[in-house]
């Protein structure tokens, strides 16, 4: 059949991709004699990824828990703003071009006023994720409830609803698919933000670990490192991207399901 | 008469004393269990119509009153559906249906107790516009007449003694339109719920209303009053009646020269 076969390639393309770039890479670096402290090979780096996985698995735990406090504290944060600065006009208006601004500001200018507070470590990785991922979720619940029709509002106040009903039973609904996409881009903005504290201000987690290893000229363990940060992206990515399908399967409009004929 | 609404020389102005007048000196009265329709051309406030009536919007001058009340806030027995259906698509159809019994006292609070009850309420309602093999899919699986029905079901499930309908088969095409007039008829005809039903098609409001209201061009006011005696039920047969071609021409014409007289008005402004 030409469309299963057209979605058994869909599922292969990443991988495909993955490996074609791999051997490319290693193509090169072995064809123009590239020296390891400029570009290491991929075995190069999956040498020292073996050589050092201790450490490594260490620090990226490490990293990863910054990153996940961080962003929990981002998603709780993130919801509540985005309820009040959705569901009430003045606010919004008035909180808006402060939002704008500080998103504006490169969290990198942020990390040292960071450490003079919460010290080196991880209290100011956690606080850097936390920062650079609640933008996103609040933007999205605040477009997702100011996204309700006006007039399913107006059938249901008429009905006498609450603001309050308005919100459980129709805004935070509504506002789900674009909570669980923003879930998504701010996991990975979690991870910047905890690997560039730990790069600026940390004795520990992965961005430490590469910066000594820059110090030091170790370039593959730098380029493994690197990795590591890409495939817990990935990883999370994956995973809340399977829990949006997962809860808002509507919103998606179940591309599997055949509509009803009428 | 036995007066269910009433408007009395209503006037609705927004944003303010140098806003957008959009009704002016609305008077109507509807019976109970009457079933009315208000026509105008576009921008005449009919929608505005439907907010003061259900108490959305207060008046800026005159009284409404509803059922002998004046209307101060929103009303708890009015129903309403517009032309979008604006179902909530993460619900199945009958949980879509049963959406008001969760905000409207009393059932609100007997919600839970008796969940049989309004459920089987929803199942005799999707039963009554051929919806009931689909109460489980999801909106978006279903045609815009099919939600259309399921809108009117909602608008219903709380048994209202007033029901507001803003131009709801606007949207669909003119056979699924005439159908959904039949099965709005028949409803009507077995709970004789009080309607309103504001519509720009002549023939839809002369199919199902007793009284239709026309109105004029904004600041919108009722210009005639036009009582459609043609017996029930009526079908597609009725619309080739000569009466009733009577009176969509009738009401045709009313508006047509209202529009002129608006054109008319607008080319003296250039002018003067």
């Amino acid at each position: 059949m030409k469309a299963s076969s057209q979605r058994r390639l869909e599922v292969a393309m990443p991988w495909l991709v993955i490996a074609g770039i791999l051997i490319v890479w290693q193509g090169a670096v072995m064809l123009f004699g590239i020296q390891p402290f400029v570009l290491p090979s991929p075995t190069a780096i999956l040498n020292a990824f073996f050589e050092h996985r201790a450490p490594i698995i260490q620090h990226a735990s490490f990293t990863l828990m910054n990153t996940m406090i961080g962003f929990a504290l981002g998603i709780l944060f993130g919801v509540v703003l985005g309820v009040v600065i959705g569901s009430y006009r003045l606010i919004y208006v008035g909180l808006y071009p402060v939002l704008i601004g500080f998103n504006s500001i490169p969290k990198v200018a942020v990390v040292p006023i960071l450490v003079l507070w919460l010290g080196i470590g991880q209290p100011t990785a956690i606080a850097t994720a936390f920062l650079l991922s609640f933008f996103p979720i609040a933007v999205n619940v605040a477009t997702g409830l100011a996204t309700v029709e006006p007039e399913l509002e107006d059938v249901l106040r008429s009905l006498g609803a609450t603001k309050r009903d308005l919100l459980f039973k129709v805004g935070l609904p509504r506002a789900m698919p674009y909570f669980f996409a923003s879930l998504k881009v701010s996991i990975t903005l979690a991870f910047i933000g905890a690997v560039i504290a730990e790069t600026i201000a940390s004795n520990d987690g992965i961005g430490y670990l590469m910066l000594q290893a820059s110090s030091q000229f170790r370039i593959p363990l730098m380029f493994a490192g690197v990795i590591v940060i890409a495939l817990m992206g990935i990883a999370t990515y994956l995973v809340f991207a399977y829990i949006e399908r997962r809860m808002t399967g509507w919103a998606t409009r179940g591309r599997n399901l055949q509509a009803a004929g009428g | 008469m036995n007066e269910f609404v009433k408007l009395e020389d209503v006037a609705l102005r927004y944003g303010g004393p140098d806003g957008t007048l959009a009704l002016d000196g609305t008077s109507m009265s509807i019976a109970k269990g009457q079933f009315a329709a208000v026509v105008g051309p576009s921008g005449c406030g009919k929608s505005s119509l439907m907010k003061l009536v259900t108490g959305l919007n207060p008046p800026s001058a005159g009284a409404v009153s509803v059922a002998g009340e004046k209307v101060e806030g929103p009303l708890k027995i009015v129903g309403m559906a517009f032309q979008n259906p604006t179902l909530l698509p993460w619900r199945p159809l009958l949980s879509n249906v049963m959406l008001p019994l969760e905000i409207v006292e009393p059932h609100r609070r007997r919600f839970r107790s008796h969940a049989a009850e309004y459920t089987a309420r929803a199942r005799n309602l999707l039963r009554m516009v051929g919806l009931d093999e689909f109460e489980n899919k999801h909106p978006w699986m279903l045609s815009g007449g099919m939600q259309q029905r399921a809108n009117l079901c909602r608008s219903l499930i709380h048994e209202p003694e007033l029901l507001m309908l803003d131009e709801p088969f606007g949207a669909l095409d003119a056979f699924t339109r005439e159908e959904l007039w039949s099965i709005l008829q028949s409803i009507w005809m077995t709970r004789q719920f009080t309607t309103i039903l504001v519509t720009h098609d002549l023939r839809e409001a002369t199919y199902l209303a007793d009284v239709i209201f026309v109105m004029s061009a904004r600041p919108g006011r009722v210009i005639a009053t036009h009582e459609v005696d043609l017996p029930r039920p009526r079908t597609i047969e009725t619309t080739f009646d000569p009466k009733f071609i009577e009176i969509v021409h009738t009401i045709r014409n009313e508006i047509a020269q209202i529009r002129n007289e608006g054109k008319a008005a607008a080319q003296d402004l250039k002018v003067a």
